[in-house]
């Protein structure tokens, strides 16, 4: 197993996190894991993207120009990283955003409504944790659990608030692609 | 051996760093290494050690040599153009026999260049670097782990040879997060009582710490035994890593740190596909592994040296091949990292 | 026989190498007498700098050590941090201190670093052989000013003292002068004052020494002692500037 996910969207959206949470729980489930963020001018408001791979062998390249799983946040992202995506891949866009959409065969896209559903707990910045919940689902890369448990772990005691709407959130976006797929 | 926590290079070869016991560290902010006097900044109070912002890179390394003169763990950072106004102060240490170690998180250069990953300081980093005639010992890591790792080499080496010691990682081993283990105890320092300034107890000669020798016979032999030292550093400390490279191939390549990781996911696709490549990766630039990639580049038709600049250690791997077999350098300037694909497709031409 | 004079214990046996008629080994032997008298020849780290000074880590009897050019104040900040029971003092010129230096110096005075620095003022650089220093004064030669410094292209000459006096926090920042016996046991004052307040942790503590070069200057010894006085205490006035301990008694 090798999943090669690249996370994007405008800075201050979230990309970066939902792929420091799926590779800390790749890591706590014993697997080798990989996050490489674009820094730098990106951190003030403009673009910013990660690349997070999980496997079950060391990984060598942090660097990939094969994506398994996208997820976009907005539609610069998915227009410049869609062609990218190998065959059998998924992509997973913000349809409150992305006014386009997109196409391409071979591959699973769906598009969820990240900004309603964040508005809907409460606060648009949760947004990122339903695509979270949304990605776990798809790929199986991770376990639900695992990311439930470690944001449990952070949160509990600091600030129970943020938690509650977070785990909110992930079972949304997790929901969301299981109704989507029936 | 303690847990497994995600953490990015710069953070993680902070922590090592105090954990092996340095509580003395002084740096300037550049990226992309702010991370390292971030953490720094808020780790050193809480261990009861000393994290200085200093008014320059130049002071910072000479606030390391003043605390490295008193026999402390000290310990400094910086990215490439910082990296170049350290290094006065890296040639007085290196003159003076004092341990210290540097980190070196590359960037792209010349001039102010950008805050992409870079390897072009190699020439500077492996030739001194700075004035005069010396060499310090430089660690180049793959991961973060390994960046991790190396602080406490770099003390132990630094300790045992009383020279300063480069760590030389780049902007994506800084940036990257990756899990990381640290020991328990990195084992106790060396006894410094016999040259360190300031804690004399009782001790009846005072201590001098000094790198002019006005007379050209007692530089000559100062230098010379620096060279000794050199010599001794040469025979036990090189350290290299081999991969795919009884798996009979014909092109043997080679890389370090993060061009290092791609080439070996290259390596792997490509053993897939029934062709194979092998791999030597330098782990010390200097001393460099002339006989390790002497002896790898024997079996095999062709070695080619992958790098991210215009081809710096490519002069080092000549230089170990001889006229063997031939060599290529596939270089690359401005930061952009070497993608897995563009080495596989580079390699395959080279296999057609 | 009665012992009238001696070296002090802050001072080593070795001959000094300076020129005649150089003030060096008095600004030298009032720092070993402070030395000892405060009884820290064993605690005190002494930092030797690039200039005529660079050999006193020969004449000092405490550790010492030899830096790099203008780096004094960095090199003792750290060895301050690492050693914090230690008095640490720098033993500056003034192309060292006030032209590649500047930006150790002001920035060491403003952490309020626990050392003390000892400024060796004589409006020139006395090592490399007598070329313009940034305290020397308006129209006087140099072999790099040799029609004289024209302050329209050169700047005035720097004061150091007044300058770091601005700052807030430096705890204790004097000038002196070398110039006569009364100026010299001043001087000592100063110096004793300075490794005092080190001694005690209070801070950073700079005494300027307005001093002499006869060989540069081209002036025999007397004459250039005669010369400093007429030209150089008027651009470099003596005094206190900053005295926190006063400061805060007279607050009381």
């Amino acid at each position: 197993m090798k999943q090669r996910i690249l996370c994007a969207g405008f800075g201050g959206q979230g990309a970066l996190l939902i792929g420091k949470l799926v590779v800390t729980a790749g890591m706590i489930e014993g697997k080798h894991v990989t996050w490489l963020p674009s820094y730098g001018p990106e951190m003030r408001g403009g673009t910013a993207n990660v690349m997070a791979v999980i496997s079950d062998k060391p990984v060598g390249s942090p660097i990939f120009t094969r994506i398994d799983t996208l997820v976009a946040l907005n539609q610069p992202s998915l227009d410049k990283f869609l062609p990218q995506v190998v065959e059998g891949g998924m992509v997973l866009f913000n349809s409150d955003l992305c006014d386009k959409g997109a196409s391409k065969n071979g591959i699973c896209i769906v598009g969820i409504p990240l900004n309603k559903f964040g508005e809907q707990v409460g606060d648009i910045k949760a947004s990122n944790m339903v695509a979270l919940g949304a990605l776990i689902e798809l790929t199986g890369c991770v376990e639900n659990k695992t990311v439930q448990d470690d944001l449990k772990h952070m949160l509990e005691k600091k600030n129970p608030t943020l938690l509650a709407r977070n785990l909110e959130a992930l079972e949304i976006g997790r929901k969301f692609v299981v109704e989507s797929a029936q | 051996m303690g847990e497994k926590i995600l953490m990015k290079g710069n953070e993680a070869v902070a922590e090592a760093a105090i954990r092996a016991g340095c509580r003395h560290y002084f740096a300037y902010p550049i990226t992309p290494q702010n991370e390292l006097i971030e953490y720094m900044a808020k780790r050193m109070p809480q261990v009861g050690g000393t994290c200085l912002q200093a008014e320059s890179e130049v002071a910072a390394i000479n606030m390391v040599l003043g605390a490295a003169a008193c026999g402390v763990r000290a310990m400094t950072s910086s990215s490439s153009p910082g990296i170049s106004l350290k290094q006065e102060g890296i040639s007085y240490i290196a003159a003076c026999r004092l341990p210290a170690v540097i980190i070196n998180v590359q960037r792209g250069g010349p001039g102010l260049g950008n805050i992409a990953p870079m390897q072009c300081d190699y020439f500077q980093a492996t030739r001194g670097g700075g004035h005069g005639d010396y060499y310090t010992p430089v660690l180049a890591p793959s991961s973060v782990q390994e960046f991790a790792d190396m602080a406490p080499e770099a003390f132990d080496l630094a300790e045992k040879y009383l020279t300063p010691v480069l760590i030389f990682a780049d902007g994506l081993l800084g940036q990257m997060m990756e899990p990381v283990t640290f020991e328990d105890d990195y084992g106790p320092q060396s006894d410094k009582s016999g040259w360190s300034l300031g804690c004399r107890k009782g001790r009846k000669n005072n201590h001098i710490i000094n790198s002019l020798f006005i007379d050209p016979y007692v530089l000559k032999e100062k230098t010379e035994e620096l060279f000794k030292v050199y010599d001794t550093i040469v025979k036990n400390e090189i350290r290299y890593e081999y991969y795919n490279v009884d798996a009979n191939p014909k092109i043997l390549v080679v890389a370090f740190g993060t061009v290092a990781r791609v080439v070996k996911t290259a390596i792997d696709e490509l053993k897939d596909q029934g062709l194979e490549v092998g791999l030597v990766r330098p782990i010390t630039l200097w001393p460099f592994p002339y006989k390790a990639v002497k002896e790898a580049a024997k079996k095999v038709e062709k070695v080619i040296t992958v790098e991210l600049n215009m081809g710096q250690m490519e002069q080092d791997v000549r230089l170990a091949v001889g006229d063997t077999c031939p060599t290529q350098v596939i270089g690359k300037a401005g930061g952009v990292v070497f993608t897995p694909m563009e080495v596989i497709s580079m390699l395959k031409e080279n296999l057609a | 026989m009665k012992i009238l004079a001696k070296r002090p214990k802050g001072l080593t046996d070795a001959r000094l190498t300076y020129c005649p008629g150089c003030l060096h080994g008095v600004a030298h032997r009032i720092i070993g007498e402070a030395m000892e008298e405060l009884d820290i020849v064993e605690k005190t780290i002494g930092i030797a700098p690039v200039g005529c000074s660079v050999f006193a880590y020969n004449f000092f009897a405490c550790d010492m050590i030899q830096v790099p050019h203008g780096r004094a104040p960095a090199v003792a900040t750290g060895m301050r941090r690492a050693q914090p029971d230690c008095v640490v003092f720098t033993y500056q010129g003034d192309g060292d201190l006030a032209a590649i230096g500047t930006a150790e110096t002001v920035h060491a005075a403003n952490r309020n670093e626990n050392i003390s620095i000892f400024f060796i003022n004589n409006a020139i650089y006395g090592m490399t052989g007598g070329q313009m220093a940034p305290t020397t004064l308006p129209n006087m030669r140099a072999t790099t000013a040799p029609y004289g410094r024209d302050v329209a292209d050169m700047g005035y000459p720097m004061r150091v003292c007044e300058m770091l006096a601005t700052l807030e926090t430096p705890y204790y920042i004097e000038r002196v002068s070398l110039l006569s016996p009364k100026d010299i046991l001043k001087a000592k004052k100063a110096v004793k004052k300075a490794l005092k307040y080190n001694k005690e942790k209070k801070g950073f503590c700079l005494v300027e020494m307005v001093s002499t070069c006869p060989t540069n200057w081209g002036l025999d010894p007397l004459a250039s002692i005669d010369w400093a006085k007429k030209n150089m205490l008027p651009v470099f006035p003596v005094g206190v500037f900053k005295d926190e301990a006063k400061r805060q008694e007279a607050s009381k």
